[in-house]
């Protein structure tokens, strides 16, 4: 089963995102605020002619917010698309793609309450068990809660 | 049956060919019309006869495909922004820059192709009109004509399908309340089938469809009355309307003059929904009605959905977009007829008298910034569906067309924005809602307008008239002034742009060229070069100039010049005297190409706000020549509002009045409705003929 995962490194913990999803990895450097927008938020880019709207990830998962260089520029960024809108995923570090060795299988331990959300569940690979992390709950943050709660 | 319009189209191809008819014979087909006779094949035309009509070759393609491709060359166009600006900040190769413009020009030309190819006719939305009225009309014991113009004009695919329903809608209302039964038509000395008129056309980037009836028209007082009845409208209030307010008010909820509910419609729903969906798709609804005569209904929308005349404004560092079909006016918080009031809090912003919710944008938006109020420059929106308010910003920056693109839905989430863009130098910019903006900021919509005309109808005595001029100070240095209604924008252009050319100065924007006045002789040109594009709806001027000095009211009286000529005289603005410049003047002087016999002479007041900026232009486009009271030329034809003096040299007279019914006090038996459009031209014609 040749299924791709791209490893990156969220709020320190590395996790997984499928790599089908993802279409490129960017470096932003501008950043337009959205203001008053929801907070997971961070604003929108823009790529090749086109306008990202910049989710922080960490934000996303209730688990801080993602710090910016100090000089406000250069951030690695994963670019997917959703529903016809492109997304740039702000994350720590863009690790590596590695091949999956199986499906994902429910993770029974208790997870953090942000990952809880975005988790689609645990996947093996060469390097250990990795969680992979839904995309369209890290993009959705502030509405998955609301209807959660 | 079938037979008889291969018939039909046989003969019409033989005469579009020029050639004489064949003495054909046609009594079999008329034979075959008989009642009774239905039958054998008909000889009357052999094959051979029949010439290929030439039919414009079509094929058949998906929208989606069509959306595609429009959203593949949205793209092409903001990567090629981003390619331009690249470019900019390299050194300049004129190969490259030569091939880019190249580039550029063929991107341009197949957006054009494209947009066109979005384009329906209107006749699309229309074809179904005469049906939907026969069947209303069938069912109500009432007679109409319905007559339909301008199919042809063309109009977004989208559009199309956002005005079928409010269209439809209004064709309801103007069959079941408009037209009356032949019995009352009869009765009120009408014939006894009853006209529609559904047309379109196009006027700039708009496209105006107007649903005329000649039924029982509204009844302005009847919808006041009602107003008040439902508690929409106080008795205050009602007191100080305009009769074009009180017609407005059917689009308030809950209004319905019907007497009784039919089936059709008459349920207090609708006209309201009719506005607000034409003002979502950034259009408006006007209405026009004369009691007993009928009703006038004018859609204007734009001519397409994707890319949208914006403002750009910004906040501390951060630049925003605002859809300039929204915008009234921008005055400077500063300004002479401008003041700032905090009441409980909440701002209000009193501009020339009218009184209307100021929300400062930094305040919504929770932005950072150092700016004071009385330094912010203030936008007077009138979002779709809501009324006027005042949005400080910090700073105006220019007019964008801008390739829109809908936002992320978390963006979309705050209900502030209408979407994304790129702006010219790459950078992604958010377009607001101004119907979102002013909920979020607080302000309550509806209602309130009627509350700050009453601020402007009891200030009006008051404060003189004021005619919104432009001072500027021009090349040479003076103070100069342009009514503010001729300029339609300020452009800038490097130096070599302008050129002489065809006998007087020219200066290229865009794809355009205009002739260029407000330049002296031997003046050399260097650097960038700042000129008003000025437009009297047929041809473009371009007027060159210093710097912009302010937006002012003209309140003084204006001290005629010696002779005609570029400057029509001079006044005292903000205190020192200024020239005020002859629009018209420069129009005729320099806009190419308008020659011919000596024009009729019209005598039109000069002080009259109005009659410059609304009746002029009428006037003007009927082939008169307007001068005003101080020109001493013989006028052949003098148009006075009612209440105003008698004029004092021969010629005609045509008396406009305020009010759209004659009967009131005062008014004269021969005057004209100052809006009645169809019966002021009749009388500019007749004037012009009888001379």
């Amino acid at each position: 089963m040749n299924n791709l995962l791209l490893i990156v490194m969220i709020a320190g913990s590395r996790v997984a995102l499928p790599a089908s999803a993802v279409e490129s990895v960017v470096e932003l450097d501008t950043l337009i605020q959205v203001p008053r927008a929801a907070p997971h938020v961070a604003g929108l880019s823009a790529l090749r002619s086109r306008v990202l709207t910049v989710i922080d990830c960490k934000r996303s998962l209730d688990l801080g917010t993602t710090a910016r260089s100090a000089d406000g520029s250069i951030q690695e960024g994963v670019v997917v698309e959703l529903d016809g809108h492109h997304y740039a995923l702000l994350v720590d570090v863009v690790e590596d793609v590695v091949e999956a060795l199986g499906s994902p299988t429910p993770l029974r331990a208790a997870m953090g309450q942000g990952w809880e959300r975005a988790s689609l569940g645990m996947v093996e690979t060469e390097g250990g068990p990795m969680l992979l992390v839904d995309v369209a709950a890290l993009i959705g943050g502030h509405e998955q809660r609301a209807n959660a709660a | 049956m079938l037979a008889v319009i291969d018939r039909i189209g046989e003969m019409v191809a033989t005469i579009d060919a020029g050639e004489e008819l064949p003495a054909g014979d046609d009594s079999a087909l008329i034979a075959a019309l008989q009642p009774g006779a239905e039958g054998p094949a008909l000889p009357a035309v052999a094959a051979g006869d029949i010439k290929s009509t030439a039919a414009p070759r079509t094929i058949r393609l998906s929208v989606e495909l069509l959306d595609r491709v429009m959203s593949g060359v949205s793209d092409m166009v903001l990567a090629r922004n981003e390619l331009a600006r690249r470019l900019r900040e390299s050194t300049g190769d004129v190969a490259v820059d030569g091939a880019f413009e190249r580039l550029s020009g063929i991107i341009a030309e197949m957006r054009d192709a494209i947009t066109r190819t979005r384009m329906q006719r209107v006749e699309n939305l229309f074809v179904a009109i005469p049906r939907m009225v026969r069947d209303l009309s069938a069912d109500l014991g009432k007679q109409v004509l319905v007559d339909i113009g301008g199919g042809d004009v063309e109009l977004d695919r989208e559009m199309i399908e956002m005005i079928r329903d409010p269209l439809t809608h209004i064709i309801r209302n103007a069959v079941d309340h408009g037209i009356e039964s032949p019995a009352d038509r009869i009765k009120s000395g009408k014939r006894e089938i009853g006209i529609l008129s559904v047309s379109a056309r196009q006027s700039g980037n708009q496209i105006l469809i107007d649903i005329v009836d000649d039924g029982r028209g509204i009844d302005g007082k009847r919808l006041v009355e009602k107003a008040i009845a439902t508690g929409t409208l106080s008795t205050a209030d009602a007191a100080v309307m305009a009769p074009r307010e009180r017609l407005a008010l059917i689009f308030e909820a809950g209004l319905s003059t019907a007497r009784e509910v039919t089936a059709i419609s008459g349920r207090g729903v609708g006209m309201d929904v009719v506005r607000s969906n034409i003002e979502r798709i950034g259009g408006t609804v006007e209405v026009d009605s004369t009691l007993d005569q009928g009703t006038r209904m004018t859609l204007r929308v734009p001519l397409t959905l994707t890319i949208i005349p914006a403002l750009t404004v910004s906040i501390g560092s951060q630049h925003f977009a605002i859809p300039r079909t929204a915008i009234e006016e921008i005055v400077r918080a500063n300004g002479g007829s401008v003041t700032l009031d905090r009441i409980g809090g909440a701002g209000v912003a009193t501009i020339r008298g009218r009184r209307m919710p100021e929300i400062a944008l930094a305040d919504v938006l929770g932005l950072e910034s150092a700016m004071a109020d009385e330094e912010r420059t203030l936008v007077v929106l009138r979002p779709a569906g809501g009324d006027v308010y005042a949005l400080a910003v910090d700073r105006i920056h220019d007019h964008e067309e801008l390739v829109v693109k809908p936002a992320a839905p978390a963006v979309m989430a705050t209900g502030l924005y209408a979407g994304t863009t790129l702006a010219d130098d790459g950078s992604p910019i958010l377009l607001f809602d101004p119907g979102g903006l002013a909920e979020q900021g607080g302000v309550r919509l509806e209602a309130q307008e009627r509350a700050a005309r009453v601020v402007e109808a009891l200030g009006q005595p008051a404060k003189a008239r004021e005619l919104p001029v432009l001072l500027f100070r021009g090349l040479d240095g003076g103070r100069r002034a342009l009514r503010l209604g001729v300029v339609d924008r300020i452009e800038e252009v490097p130096a070599d742009a302008i050129r002489f050319a065809a006998g007087q100065l020219r200066v290229q924007l865009g794809d355009s060229i205009l002739p260029l006045a407000g330049v002296e002789e031997g003046t050399v040109f260097e650097g960038k070069v700042r000129l008003f594009r000025l437009s009297d709806g047929v041809s473009e001027v371009g007027y060159a100039f210093n710097e912009v000095i302010d937006l002012m009211g003209l309140t003084e009286s204006l001290i005629p010049a010696a002779r005609p000529g570029a400057v029509s005289g001079v006044a005292l603005i903000g205190g020192e005297p200024a020239e005020l410049l002859d629009a018209h003047w420069i129009f005729a002087e320099h806009a190419s190409g308008r020659a011919g016999g000596k024009p009729s002479i019209c005598r039109l007041a000069a002080d009259d706000p109005w009659v410059q900026n609304l009746l002029r232009p009428i006037v003007e486009a009927a082939g008169y020549l307007v001068i005003d009271e101080t020109t001493e030329l013989a006028a052949d034809l003098t148009i006075a509002l009612e209440g105003g003096t008698e004029p004092s040299d021969g010629g005609r007279t045509i008396w406009l009045r305020t009010e759209p019914e004659a009967a009131a006090a005062g008014t004269r038996k021969d005057s004209i409705y100052r809006y009645d459009r169809e019966g002021l031209l009749k009388a500019l014609k007749a004037a012009g003929a009888s001379r």
